[in-house]
């Protein structure tokens, strides 16, 4: 005799009060970083394990979900739940996951190989259900583990073991497929400064819905340096256009340039040409993603400036919690399912 | 009802095989599938054998369009859509020349005179029209002007011809209820219920339904009118169920029994699909399904679930299933509980979507890289999918592993009576979660460690969420114990060895021989899958020929019975039927080393009792030249 009638215990989001106190050290695994010594997964390693304590966040309710790559170790790191998972499905797996267990804070971690290349699929399609996701995109434009091929952000003409006289195809953008995906909140950091990599993640954590943050990071093993000529800090102020919402798009260390739009789409001016009343006011909140879109065309290669900060970030219904939502819609309705009446449910008869 | 008090005065027949055959778009998969639940309503045991085109709509009146339904119903306990049909019931010619051939001989043949014109002649390739030579007069042919006389019958009621044309197969359907005698107060309440809100349809099927029963009764078909009286099933309340609706109720039992909810992650591929949509309505349950953006999301998503305390669970066909083998290696790794469910097809590649093969059992026991062994279970009857999804969970939640349950295209849209089952005499499914530390280190510190196993080789699972218990786990090769990241060969080895040995030690069932075995015979017939009805009808035919036959059938394909080998072995011969080119027949004999000898078909229909009965005949009287055996010893 089976109890059948017990429940099941669905994961509610319930509001345990707020969380313990933490360190940096609760937030670090006892197992040893395995990166090349200098890469930059350290910075964004070290960014993330400072501000968890920070954001209120409980170890037991944070899970990493990776894929493959060098980038997909992280999750080793971290004092959470984890799961290294395969090459490029980790979206797919942290979507069962977040639909599963609404409670939990997740995050997936990948470069640009495991998430615009094989997994691509996957990202889009998690980036367009709007699934409660902290998407972090690890960028370094190469294959590390594989040792040095080019990666879909690669840019055309790159030397690599497996284009050794030049790549013929053209990059991904990733803030543009993000945007192109219509994902809900878009941003793009680096991993040479840690006070932006934190707000900016900190902003993806508290975007409900799927949160997609490029990574600009050096692999300084295989494409050393590729993008110092925009994050050094001697360059930074005229190659790095920081978006900031509602304020007027401006960069250079007099604020002497700024972001104008033109019928063609935005382009780069000089303030003092146009007038500042010319110049953009950012807005994250416009639900068209055209003009975030333009802005993510803005730089064409790591050479030229190139905006960072949070390109969009628009409310739109969560994708686990609708289809939760349908459940419990149901269940008011009908009620909960019973098994003897499910069996009974086409036509019977009695012998 | 009066009209059956009436015709069970009819002459009764012990069993009857009738095969619906027209075009595509002429609904005969709806006329079988109203044929067969009055029957089953009525009392018969049945079993039925859709078969239909891959495309939507072929282009009408082609042999490519043709679509057929055919069922086997009795006034005994019969295992199969018979060998061949007795009626067959032809919309248009196409039907009738690509189906013709079916028929037994003598058959009764009953076509829609009006759509044998020049037309339609031609499309189906006839440069004559068959029906005014004497192509057909080996068989008793009937003649109905259905096509017109449903028009007839709906001129009154204002609907447009075009409409009453698509109200014929209901004319088909009455005329076939009289002539069995097939009670009609289920069909009306059917027409009602479907097609509530469309009061025209409901006319006007009602009035081809009503037409087709009238003309069987006033015109000279009087003397035709038989009955298939009820079948002496045992005592219950029985429905009529298909394989994936079998299939998807047992995974939903196996949620309540385990009080897990059940999280299906899908893509659409034929002939599973059926299950996503069955699972679809089932949210008073608790049910939710994920239609990914494809295959491998879909496994993935049922992972991560499952990571998260789901019960996880995939559904697909043999091209799914390739392309799901890595995430499915990684949950083999991480030994979390996952279901892949694949209702076979015929392969390779696209290969033909909607007929039934049986030939991804290798696939399913050794198709993904590295050692990664994996329970398979398989359904032999449409309803057996009911009990084989409740087993398959079982295994998987108890023994933290996936699973990967094997049916095929004839379980899935075949049909049979069930006797239901008490949902009290369903078996528990325990489920457990590590809420605690299980490892204290020399300085007496207190850890998780989530691959320290207990004495059933059992890893701990602790859910997300769980407070203190934090770990990682992944695809990498992890430390026996801890569970870190390990490539010490020693560690590699004895993990190996670990996943092989947990897998090959969960208990499963001992063989047990099928009805009519006495245990005795020199020949065994093993069979998986859904030859169970064709093996069991031979073997009944076999035996009433005075021939001696065992037969066992498999549902546990890994790890096998215990007394598997031993029931092998004690037989002279053993003869293995299969919907591929001997798969199971190499397992057997690579694992026993016994006389197993294969019997193949790959014609992407299922085995007739008739095929098998004569495999097992020839080879008795092979054995029986030999009656010491000497040859095979």
């Amino acid at each position: 005799m089976t109890d059948v009638a017990s429940p099941l215990h669905h994961a509610t989001v319930v509001d345990d009060g707020p969380a313990p106190e933490t360190t940096r050290a609760d937030w670090s695994s006892d197992q040893e970083v395995r990166w090349c010594p200098g890469c930059g997964d350290y910075s964004i390693l070290t960014a993330l394990q400072l501000l968890m304590p920070e954001l209120g966040a409980r170890r037991e309710k944070t899970v990493f979900i990776s894929g493959i790559g060098c980038a997909a170790r992280f999750p080793y790191y971290m004092n959470t739940y984890g799961v290294h998972t395969i090459h490029g499905r980790a979206p797919a797996v942290a979507t069962g996951l977040a639909m599963a267990r609404p409670d939990l804070d997740v995050w997936v971690i990948g470069g640009d190989g495991d998430m615009l290349s094989i997994g691509g699929n996957h990202l889009i399609h998690a980036l367009r259900r709007n699934v409660n996701l902290n998407v972090l995109l690890f960028n370094n434009q190469i294959y590390g583990l594989t040792k040095g091929q080019f990666s879909p952000t690669s840019q055309k003409g790159k030397v690599t073991k497996s284009s050794p006289v030049g790549l013929v195809a053209r990059p991904f953008n990733p803030i543009s497929v993000a945007l192109g995906a219509e994902a809900t909140f878009v941003a793009r950091t680096h991993d040479m400064d840690r006070h932006h990599m934190q707000e900016t993640f900190r902003r993806a954590y508290e975007h409900e819905g799927a949160a997609f943050v490029e990574v600009l990071q050096n692999c300084n093993v295989f494409n050393d340096g590729v993008f110092a000529s925009i994050t050094k800090k001697d360059v930074r102020d005229d190659m790095l256009i920081e978006l900031e919402h509602g304020k007027p798009i401006l960069f250079g260390s007099e604020k002497q340039y700024g972001v104008s739009r033109r019928p063609e789409g935005v382009v780069i001016v000089d303030v003092a040409e146009v007038g500042i009343e010319y110049i953009l006011v950012h807005d994250e909140g416009i639900r068209n993603p055209s003009t975030a879109f333009s802005l993510s065309r803005l730089a064409k290669t790591p050479a030229t400036p190139t905006p960072i900060g949070v390109f969009r970030a628009i409310d739109r219904g969560e994708f686990g919690s609708s289809v939760a939502a349908q459940i419990r819609e149901v269940q008011a309705q009908v009620g909960r399912g019973d098994l003897a009446d499910l069996l009974r449910s086409q036509p019977t008869w009695e012998v | 009802m009066t009209d059956i008090a009436e015709a069970l005065s009819a002459p009764a027949l012990d069993e009857v095989i009738i095969r619906f055959a027209g075009d595509s778009g002429d609904g005969m998969q709806l006329t079988g599938d109203r044929f067969t639940s009055a029957s089953a309503m009525f009392g018969n045991d049945l079993a039925t054998l859709p078969e239909y085109p891959a495309e939507i709509r072929a282009p009408a009146g082609t042999l490519a369009g043709v679509s057929a339904f055919q069922v086997h119903i009795s006034d005994h306990d019969i295992t199969t859509p018979g060998d061949a049909p007795d009626v067959l019931v032809a919309m248009n010619p196409a039907a009738l020349k690509s189906d013709l051939h079916t028929l037994v001989p003598g058959g009764t043949l009953i076509v829609n005179k009006d759509t044998f014109e020049e037309r339609n002649l031609a499309k189906a390739g006839y440069d004559h029209d068959p029906l005014e030579d004497e192509d057909l007069a080996g068989y008793r042919l009937i003649e109905v002007p259905m096509t017109s006389l449903t028009k007839d019958a709906c001129a009154d009621l204002g609907v447009k011809p075009r409409d009453a044309d698509r109200s014929k197969n209901f004319f088909a359907l009455g005329l076939l209820s009289w002539m069995y005698s097939r009670p009609v107060e289920p069909t009306m309440d059917w027409i009602d219920a479907k097609f509530a809100g469309k009061d025209l349809v409901i006319a006007a099927n009602k009035a081809a339904f009503n037409a087709g029963h009238a003309y069987g009764e006033t015109a000279e078909l009087g003397s035709q009118r038989v009955i298939v009286k009820a079948a002496p099933l045992q005592p219950g309340t029985y429905t009529n169920i298909n394989g994936n609706t079998a299939l998807s109720w047992g995974l939903v039992a196996a949620s309540q029994l385990s009080g897990l909810p059940l999280y299906l992650g899908s893509y659409p591929i034929t002939p599973a699909t059926d299950i996503l949509h069955e699972l679809s309505k089932h949210k008073a349950f608790g049910v939710t399904t994920f239609q990914a953006e494809d295959e491998i999301a879909a496994v993935g998503a049922a992972i991560g679930a499952s990571y998260g305390g789901s019960l996880g669970v995939t559904t697909t066909s043999g091209p799914g299933v390739a392309l799901k083998g890595e995430a499915m290696g990684l949950a083999v790794s991480l030994e979390l509980p996952l279901i892949i469910v694949d209702i076979q097809r015929g392969g390779p590649s696209t290969g033909l979507p909607t007929k039934t093969e049986a030939a991804d059992l290798l696939m399913a026991l050794y198709g993904r890289h590295g050692e990664s062994p994996m329970p398979v279970v398989a359904a032999r009857t449409p309803s057996d999918c009911f009990d084989v999804a409740i087993e398959a969970a079982r295994i998987a939640l108890e023994y933290q592993t996936p699973v990967m349950l094997l049916s095929d295209g004839y379980l899935a849209n075949g049909s049979e009576p069930w006797c239901l089952p008490e949902v009290s005499d369903l078996p528990a499914i325990e489920v457990e979660y590590a809420t605690g530390f299980n490892m204290v280190d020399e300085d007496g510190g207190e850890h998780f460690w989530p691959f320290q196993r207990d004495g059933d080789l059992k890893r701990p699972i602790a859910l997300p969420g769980t407070p203190g218990l934090m770990h990682r786990i992944g695809g990498i090769e992890k430390a026996d114990g801890s569970g870190n990241v390990s490539y010490d060969p020693e560690n590699h080895e004895r993990m190996v060895h670990l996943r092989d040995q947990r897998i090959a030690a969960i208990p499963v069932p001992d063989a047990v021989l099928e009805e009519g075995s006495d245990g005795d015979a020199d020949l065994l017939v093993v069979g998986w899958g859904s030859t169970w009805g064709a093996i069991a009808g031979a073997g009944r035919r076999v035996r009433a020929a005075g021939g001696r036959v065992d037969h066992v059938h498999l549902t546990h394909l890994n790890p096998m019975p215990a007394n598997l080998g031993e029931m092998l072995r004690s037989y002279r011969r053993v003869l293995v039927p299969e919907l591929n080119l001997g798969q199971l027949v190499k397992v057997l004999r690579a694992e026993y080393l016994v006389d197993a000898r294969p019997l193949s078909k790959v014609k992407g229909q299922p085995f007739t009792a008739g095929e098998i009965e004569h495999a097992v005949s020839e080879m008795l009287a092979e054995l029986g030249e030999d009656p010491d055996g000497e040859e095979s010893r």
